[in-house]
């Protein structure tokens, strides 16, 4: 079964599948309307980019679904035996810029977040294995007792991932994960991102304004500003008179 | 008490020798008791950028005992104490409602602070040279029960790192990010900053107010410089407090100077050290 069959039938676009359904969501602070009336689903097992100009309330969007921000409408995650249930979310941050001289090493800061034993007393081995395990999951084993601050961009983002699933979650949400990654990267890190959802079904929300590359890898593209303006196909999206409005400007430009 | 006496009385310094010199014994504990203290809370300062708040603390903790004063109490300390928590609560809600920048907050609050305390303490032409023991503090005045008051904040912040470390850590090191995973990093910031008041006010008689801050800065500062994870860190950090502690006290009692300027003046020497050997 496709996404165009999902979107196709509206207010069944769950069913049988596990997936995150916004209704009619809506985020205002200090009265203004950062968003209004979102509707879309996320399915398990799917890439969805989300894309759309600076301002446009994209990390609004993933805020609202980490439970962060207060929302109109209805947020619902349904599970595959049809359960209704509080999705686990895991979330990768925009490229942190961590001080280079924090004595935290990577052991210490994914220990931190996954368990309770605090990382400034001698950390004990199972501890260190379950760590270890973590970070294979994104290919960054050996990263283990690197500083935080000395990792470069793709390191660093190996190891936000390997804490984002753990434990593993519903939904992985990654802010602009391909900015800052020379190309070599970006390859990679699709090609992750692919045998992460393959391998543990989880359904994958990332923002970019890399829109070259979209047709390579995601299922679904939706363009927002402020609402949900388009959403479909990477072809479908790209080619609507929608995108051409929104980024008219950048396109005209980068033709030249 | 008496263990501790007969346990010094073992050293052999002129001051050690039994039946005499109790305030440097005393103090001596007290050091014991305090270096550490500062050096586990300093890793976390350093680490959340604290270090302009934990000094604004310390240049308006005079003002909560000066309100004390006026209120006629017994002992002023508690309503420092008082003060020093309100004060750090509201800074931390102060800081998250407004947009202005952290070091903006921290200079409205402290020079608030600081200013009602001065007007408190020289209200009907009252002089402010009371307060002056507090800038430089002594700790050869320190009596063992409040010995025991700083060894029962020891532990307190010691329950506190082995509850919470972790939390605090991850909300100093990504906040949005220890956000995602359930953190509620306001409260982690209220914890730390009371306890940061906590730690200033009750031992601001003893060490200074004039250079308390630099005793939870230095020992993270030259920590930070060679420690390659959290484990080396603490251990650098309350080890350098301590021996620094120790050393600083000696001075003080053969040159005859202020022990905090003394300890001040060796974690300062523990910095450079810790800055060169980064280098090589």
């Amino acid at each position: 079964m496709s996404i165009h069959d999902h979107n196709s039938c509206p207010g069944h676009g769950c069913e049988g599948l596990c997936c995150l359904e916004l209704k009619d969501v809506g985020v205002s602070m200090g009265g203004q309307e950062l968003l209004r009336s979102i509707s879309l689903h996320l399915h398990c097992g799917e890439i969805v980019a989300l894309i759309g100009p600076n301002g446009a309330g994209k990390s609004t969007l993933f805020k609202t679904i980490l439970g962060q921000l207060p929302h109109s409408g209805d947020l619902q995650f349904h599970r595959s035996d049809g359960k209704r249930s509080r999705p686990i979310i895991g979330y990768v941050p925009q490229s942190p810029a961590f001080d280079r001289g924090d004595p935290v090493s990577v052991l210490d800061f994914l220990s931190a977040a996954i368990a309770d034993w605090p990382v400034f007393l001698p950390i004990p081995g199972k501890l260190r294995r379950q760590v270890g395990l973590c970070l294979e999951r994104t290919h960054a084993q050996g990263l283990l007792d690197k500083r935080i601050g000395a990792l470069s961009g793709g390191e660093l983002q190996r190891v936000l991932m390997a804490l984002a699933l753990e434990p593993l979650p519903h939904i992985l949400i990654l802010d602009e994960p391909l900015s800052g990654v020379d190309v070599e990267g970006e390859r990679q890190l699709l090609d992750m991102l692919d045998e992460l959802r393959k391998t543990y079904d989880l359904s994958i929300l990332l923002s970019t304004h890399d829109f070259a590359t979209l047709e390579g890898y995601a299922d679904k593209v939706i363009l927002l500003k402020n609402t949900v303006l388009k959403q479909g196909s990477p072809t479908q999206v790209l080619g609507s008179p929608e995108f051409q409005d929104v980024f008219h400007l950048r396109m005209g430009r980068e033709g030249l | 008490m008496e263990l501790w006496y007969s346990l010094v009385e073992l050293l052999p310094f002129e001051w050690a020798q039994s039946g005499q010199m109790f305030f440097m014994k005393n103090a001596l504990l007290a050091v014991l008791v305090i270096s550490p203290l500062f050096g586990l809370l300093s890793t976390m300062v350093v680490q959340s950028r604290m270090s302009f708040f934990s000094d604004a603390l310390g240049h308006s903790a005079f003002t909560g005992v000066a309100i004390g004063v006026l209120c006629g109490l017994q002992e002023p300390l508690w309503a420092a104490v008082a003060f020093a928590l309100l004060f750090s609560l509201l800074f931390t809600w102060v800081r998250r409602r407004s947009d202005l920048a952290s070091d903006t907050v921290i200079g409205v609050f402290s020079s608030t602070a600081v200013a009602l305390g001065i007007f408190i303490a020289t209200l009907d032409g009252g002089s402010f040279t009371k307060f002056n023991s507090l800038l430089v503090g002594d700790i050869l005045s320190v009596e063992p029960r409040k010995i025991l008051l700083l060894a029962a904040i020891l532990g307190v912040i010691l329950v506190l790192w082995l509850c919470a470390y972790n939390t605090l850590l991850l909300s100093a090191l990504h906040p949005a990010l220890a956000d995602s995973r359930g953190i509620r990093v306001f409260w982690q910031e209220a914890v730390l900053n009371a306890a940061i008041a906590l730690v200033v006010t009750v031992s601001m008689t003893w060490v200074g107010l004039l250079v308390i801050n630099s005793l939870l800065v230095l020992p993270a500062a030259g920590a930070r410089c060679v420690a390659r994870n959290t484990r080396q860190y603490h251990l650098f950090s309350v080890l350098g407090a301590v021996v620094c502690g120790l050393a600083g006290l000696m001075t003080s009692y053969y040159a005859g100077a202020s022990a905090g300027a003394s300890i001040t003046l060796y974690l300062a020497l523990f910095f450079t050290v810790s800055m060169i050997l980064k280098k090589h």
